[in-house]
């Protein structure tokens, strides 16, 4: 593969000088260092050519320099691909500039990065600490080489500032951790004015696991079920992301009955969980009919995972190298019928959806999120798609088998309930198409490639467009195979941000219908 | 409304038909009434707590309300105060983020209550582990528990049976 040197051309006319790095692959996703002065305005200059955020993360040098400390972000443009930026930080006293200027979903994870690896972001609108609550010691600071993963953390006071009402009127509702119905914890803070929401702010972390410190000196074999755990209700698209960052690593390239069944897997996750989730927005709003319809759809989806790949939601069926599960003709067949009656039940509930009056009024027009907005934020998966961003990796960077596949992605406009539900319609209707394709043609080959993890030192990155959008995974290897630093990113870490906008001067009860057309990860969001 | 009528009559009763197939859920749910109507007169209250899971176990706490397994049926609910709750379901490793929600819901609610620890992460911290400075332990750390449902996530047969070996045990 040759090396894709497109931004740093660009870089180069700006006058920012890069450096391509050798062991990091796949060379068309490119990583290249850049001076820490730099920074900001390789940001500024990706803004500029169009290009979406992705990531920011920390980490510590690996093999050669682990004295060293570096920043790294990431940036995707449709047709020039990832290009993964990096600079090496002061020894002492760390510290990078915020570019959250010109990406501002870029805010919360430099505050993760100041609290984990204590690196001071200088300009950060808002340095609140974000995953680690108040009652964590101050110079606690996990990701740090020297914080051991056991220790055991005593418990401080300490309160954090929420943003306060100012002018007559306006009233705080506080909800959750533990919210009402069975649901992730996280914390809403409502600003409100009458029946209408004014802001929203968000406080989450409640579910930190401490993943990626764990994640720290397992073998990619053993890793790989704690990533696929990032988020339950996303297995295959986080297992199917880790799996592909350590095969770029490591130069495996996996069979195509593998990539097929990948492919298989993650398509029937998106359309279970859509289907769940139009049912539970019906739900919120007493369509009580629809969501009972599509509980019991989504239940037949499960058993028939269980019979054929002996896990009602999917887990620990993929592997680096490929996949544990094989489907024969007879299997082949029994899931290709269900998937096929299921797109046809879906489109009939569909319709009595749209026809009905109340369920119309209350979604129509409820919590829009304009495409400038959503540019600015950088929304993806399905939320994006609904209100103009029509970004999918499955499409832009087609990795198998959606090379040979011709993904069709819906085109939303108006940003609201109504859209997001109709986006994810059209996805269950097209990932049923996609299956029925797929195993109409099952190519005939293995069903996993030889696993050999890579020399230390060598990193690879990869970017799996899962049903919540796309999930973003990089890898670095240390000595014996074993992973020295790896960082998962949810699309809710950005989506959170467009639920937040949405609900602007939207009636509180109206609330948990927008929050469910988001369906954002805790977990994810606070690995 | 017509068409509701329509599908509504074209599906049928679905927790009848295919309880033949999953007869694990027959043999739980009639032991499972009797046991709630001597011990919560017809009515079990639940208030669900995640406190850190990967919300693979809540999956599987809604699929148990749903029409093949309806368990509704047996006169257990979900409430959304732990004030009415009489039983709580916890699943996940319990964060250290989680550690004084939790408890502070143990302590909402009347007593005595029963405590059910749902899931591999809620048993012993599953994949996340104890040795972790993000997770405070698995939830008999925290509060005290009458039942352990294994699983990751435990399916909803084992739900339901988990809930009643809850009940018949106080
Ligand atoms: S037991 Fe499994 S499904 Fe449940 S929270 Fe833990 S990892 Fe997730």
């Amino acid at each position: 593969m040759t090396v894709n040197t497109w931004f740093a051309e660009k870089m180069g006319n700006h006058g920012i000088h890069s450096t391509y790095l050798e062991d990091h692959h796949p060379a068309h996703m490119p990583c290249l260092e850049i001076r820490l002065i730099d920074w900001s305005s390789a940001a500024q200059l990706a803004r500029q050519l169009d290009m979406r955020f992705t990531a920011l993360w920390a980490a510590e040098g690996g093999k050669h320099d682990e004295h060293l400390r570096y920043a790294y972000m990431v940036f995707a443009h449709p047709k020039h691909r990832h290009v993964m930026l990096r600079a090496a930080l002061r020894e002492n006293e760390p510290a990078v500039s915020s570019i959250s200027e010109h990406f501002i979903a870029a805010m919360r994870m430099e505050r993760v990065i100041q609290e984990m690896f204590a690196i001071e972001v200088s300009g950060i609108p808002d340095p609140r600490p974000w995953l680690k609550h108040e009652h964590w010691p101050a110079d606690a600071h996990p990701l740090c080489g020297d914080f051991a993963a056991d220790t055991v953390m005593p418990r401080c006071p300490g309160e954090y500032p929420f943003i306060k009402a100012e002018g007559s009127g306006v009233y705080e509702i506080p909800v959750g951790p533990v919210h009402a119905g069975i649901i992730e914890p996280g914390h809403f803070r409502f600003l409100a004015v009458g029946e209408h929401i004014l802001n929203l702010e968000q406080r989450l972390g409640y579910t930190h696991k401490g993943i990626e410190k764990r994640l720290q000196g397992q073998q990619a074999e053993q890793a790989i079920h704690l990533a696929s755990r990032a988020s339950g209700d996303m297995t295959v698209a986080f297992g199917w992301a880790f799996a592909r960052a350590v095969e770029a690593a490591a130069g495996v390239v996996i069979p195509a009955r593998a990539s097929a069944l990948r492919a298989i897997l993650c398509e029937r996750e998106r359309m279970a969980n859509h289907i769940g989730d139009i049912g539970a927005i019906c739900n919120d709003a007493s369509f009580a009919f629809m969501h009972a319809q599509m509980q019991r759809l989504r239940e037949d989806m499960a058993r028939l995972h269980k019979q054929l790949f002996g896990h009602r939601l999917l887990m620990d069926l993929i592997k680096p190298g490929g996949v544990s599960v094989d489907l024969n003709a007879e299997q082949n067949l029994l899931l290709r019928q269900q998937t096929s009656a299921l797109a046809i039940e879906v489109e009939s509930l569909r319709s009595i959806y749209a026809d009905h009056s109340g369920m119309q009024e209350r979604v129509i027009g409820s919590g829009p999120v304009s495409l400038e907005e959503a540019i600015s934020i950088g929304m993806t998966g399905y939320a994006g798609r609904a209100s103009g961003i029509y970004v999918d990796e499955r499409v832009e960077e087609a990795y198998p088998p959606y090379d040979r596949l011709n993904v069709r992605i819906p085109e939303g406009r108006d940003g609201d309930v109504a859209t997001r539900v109709w986006v994810r319609f059209e996805e269950i209707a097209e990932s049923a198409r996609l299956i029925e394709t797929l195993l109409g043609d099952l190519p005939d080959d293995d069903l996993c490639s030889a696993w050999q993890a890579p020399d230390a030192g060598v990193s690879g990155l990869a970017c799996i467009e899962s049903w919540r959008g796309e999930i973003v995974c990089w890898v670095r290897f240390g000595n014996q195979g074993r992973i020295d630093r790896c960082t998962l990113h949810d699309p809710s870490e950005v989506n959170w941000l467009g639920l937040e906008l949405a609900v602007r001067h939207v009636p509180l009860p109206d609330f948990p219908l927008n929050n469910k057309s988001f369906n954002c990860s805790y977990s994810g969001n606070d690995l | 409304m017509l068409r509701i009528l329509k599908k509504a009559l074209f599906t049928g009763v679905k927790s009848e038909v295919l309880a033949e197939a999953g007869e694990q859920i027959e043999t739980v749910g009639p032991e499972l009434e009797a046991a709630i109507k001597k011990r919560f007169r017809g009515s079990l209250a639940i208030r669900a707590v995640d406190a850190g899971s990967c919300n693979g176990c809540e999956l599987e706490i809604h699929a148990t309300n749903n029409c093949y397994y309806d368990i509704e049926r047996y006169g257990i609910h979900f409430t959304a105060s732990p004030r009415f709750a009489d039983m709580l379901l916890v699943t996940g490793p319990v964060t250290r983020n989680m550690e004084t929600a939790l408890i502070m819901t143990y302590e909402a609610m009347p007593k005595p209550s029963l405590v059910v620890a749902m899931g591999d992460c809620a048993a012993n911290c599953g994949v996340f582990g104890k040795n972790n400075y993000a997770i405070a332990g698995a939830v008999a750390d925290i509060i005290p528990v009458d039942v352990v449902i294994h699983g990751c996530p435990p399916e909803p047969t084992d739900i339901i049976r988990g809930i009643l070996t809850a009940i018949s045990r106080t």
